[in-house]
């Protein structure tokens, strides 16, 4: 569905990836793991089109999409949530998730999608002419995830979405994550906290500066690699 | 001292300056960009009232309505050749397109028609009063905030009821987001430079309306107006544009009264102290945004 080959990308003097692979298929829950730094969001930019590789290619569903605007890349089907969850604060609720269905209004599938995010967010439906920016951070980021969906994503792209949560609400982050890939959407997701996520991923890719270090099921990983040594910041720890 | 006479006029000072700022402070919670070809915005309204009166039989609400469309039309036009192709480049690439437009258009008026100010025809209304409870107030300062309720009314419709509206508040709190859920940049911006034009246009009736003439050079002070509302209510935040407008004009109408009499044609000076004042304790004008003013093109 998505696949990533060799791609190459630099902020001005920077080198932020330097030839990163990846691919992911329908349905799939995969996994970008990594130190900060390492390039796993610099790699969801350049899907979203926020940045364009400077090499590599990049294509969704057969088709390249390097050089594609973030807007046409969202009407493709592809939303990325960000780190930090970039609601719009001085939107309510509502307006916030009336606009993530921007690309998709037609109406009974607006009301079906509004059905199903309030099933999975029921305290976004009290607060619906809420300002966005008055939501705890937990709100927030269910706000963000809700707004994503409300475009029908057929590739939804978390970025670190347990990011300064409370542990109690990281529990029920990835409660949510693993409950949406069985409802058949397919999901890449981006974490530091990696036990967690690969006890709910199927398969996940390690990057480290810029590179990826290692990839396979989510049980290989656990079992061959050398995570804390990776976070600790030594180089190349697969175990032999 | 202070009559109902007095209230009118400031309210209606008011309502103009609120619209003009309202047109600039569209633009600018977008793009981060003064557009300093406003002025000129007004200028197009002039010579379009003149040119349609002088050649045209249409009745004056008509000669009105073309010239708001003329200007929005000019507002749109601006942004396609002249901003568009450098809102990637820099802000400052932007800022200095925005006084070339704004000098081309000037140059542009002087070529054509005339360096010499063009009288423009108003219809009886404006030169009228009405008396309300024993005073005397003039028609056009009524008109004035009867336009300025009714466009602000309109525009709040648009901006929280249609999904373009809400498209555009979002883009003003975070432009690369508003495109990451498929709001094509362009529309946005394009419809930000509609609703300035609009403005504008408006504003242009009853701005022309006080002097009835046009210049080529009639832009400026309505930029500085919009500027100085805008730098005093906030910059971010399209409420604390018509509070700034109102706070201008209560503030230059009282320096009117206060100062004594060989001091009221320094009443300008005394407006841009007030404004240092505000900048000194409210940095961020009066009404402060929630968001931050990182930009994104």
């Amino acid at each position: 569905m998505l696949e990533l080959n060799e791609v190459h990308a630099r902020y001005e003097a920077i080198i932020a990836l330097r030839g990163v692979s990846i691919n992911v298929g329908q349905g799939e829950l995969v996994a970008l793991l990594g130190v900060n730094g390492a390039g796993k969001s610099t790699t969801l930019g350049c899907i979203a089109g926020i940045l364009r590789p400077w090499q590599g290619g990049v294509t969704f569903e057969g088709g390249s999409i390097v050089g594609k605007s973030p807007e046409q890349i969202a009407r493709l089907g592809i939303s990325l949530v960000p780190e930090g969850r970039d609601i719009f604060p001085s939107l309510t609720v509502e307006e916030n998730l009336r606009l993530g269905a921007f690309t998709r209004r037609e109406k009974t599938e607006y009301r079906r999608n509004l059905d199903e995010v309030y099933d999975l967010f029921p305290v976004l439906k009290e607060r619906l002419q809420q300002p966005g920016g008055t939501l705890s951070g937990g709100e927030q980021q269910q706000l963000a995830i809700a707004r994503a969906l409300m475009s029908s994503p057929r590739l939804l792209m978390l970025d670190e979405p347990s990011l300064g949560l409370a542990p109690a609400l990281v529990d029920q982050i990835f409660e949510l994550i693993a409950r949406l890939h069985q409802r058949g959407v397919t999901i890449l997701l981006v974490e530091q906290n990696v036990h967690r996520c690969l006890e709910i991923v199927d398969r996940a890719y390690l990057m480290n500066t810029g590179l990826i270090e290692s990839k396979g099921t989510a049980q290989q990983l656990r079992e061959n690699t050398d995570i804390e040594g990776i976070y600790l910041g030594m180089q190349g720890q697969t175990k032999k | 001292m202070i009559t109902l006479e007095f209230i009118i006029n400031i309210l209606s000072l008011g309502s103009l300056y609120a619209m003009l700022a309202l047109g600039l402070v569209i633009v600018y919670g977008i793009l981060r960009l003064v557009n300093f070809a406003y002025g000129e915005l007004i200028m197009v309204g002039g010579y379009t009232m003149y040119l349609v009166t002088l050649y045209t039989p249409l009745p004056w609400l008509a000669v009105a309505i073309v010239a708001v469309l003329a200007v929005m039309l000019t507002s749109l036009f601006t942004e396609l050749v002249a901003f568009r192709p450098v809102r990637e480049k820099s802000l400052t690439a932007m800022l200095i397109t925005s006084f070339a437009v704004s000098t081309l258009l000037q140059n542009g008026a002087l070529l054509i028609i005339s360096p010499r100010a063009r009288a423009v025809t108003l219809p009886q209304i404006f030169q009228t009063s009405v008396m309300i409870a024993g005073t005397s107030v003039p028609w056009r300062n009524i008109l004035t905030i009867l336009t300025c309720i009714l466009t602000l009314a309109l525009l709040t419709l648009l901006l929280r009821r249609t999904v373009l509206g809400i498209a555009l508040r979002a883009a003003a709190d975070n432009f690369k987001m508003t495109r990451m859920l498929g709001v094509p940049a362009n529309t946005v911006i394009s419809t930000a430079f509609a609703i300035s034009g609009i403005m504008a246009g408006i504003v242009s009736i009853f701005w022309i309306g006080r002097s009835a003439s046009v210049t080529p050079t009639i832009g400026m002070p309505p930029l500085l107006v919009a500027f100085v509302a805008t730098v005093i209510g906030g910059m971010n935040s399209l409420t604390g544009a018509v509070v700034g407008g109102f706070v201008y004009a209560i503030t230059i109408s009282l320096l009117g009264v206060i100062l004594p009499p060989g001091m009221v044609e320094f009443r300008e000076a005394f407006m841009f102290a007030f404004v240092i004042i505000v900048l000194l304790f409210r940095p961020e004008g009066l009404i402060r945004s929630k968001t931050s003013v990182e930009r994104v093109g």
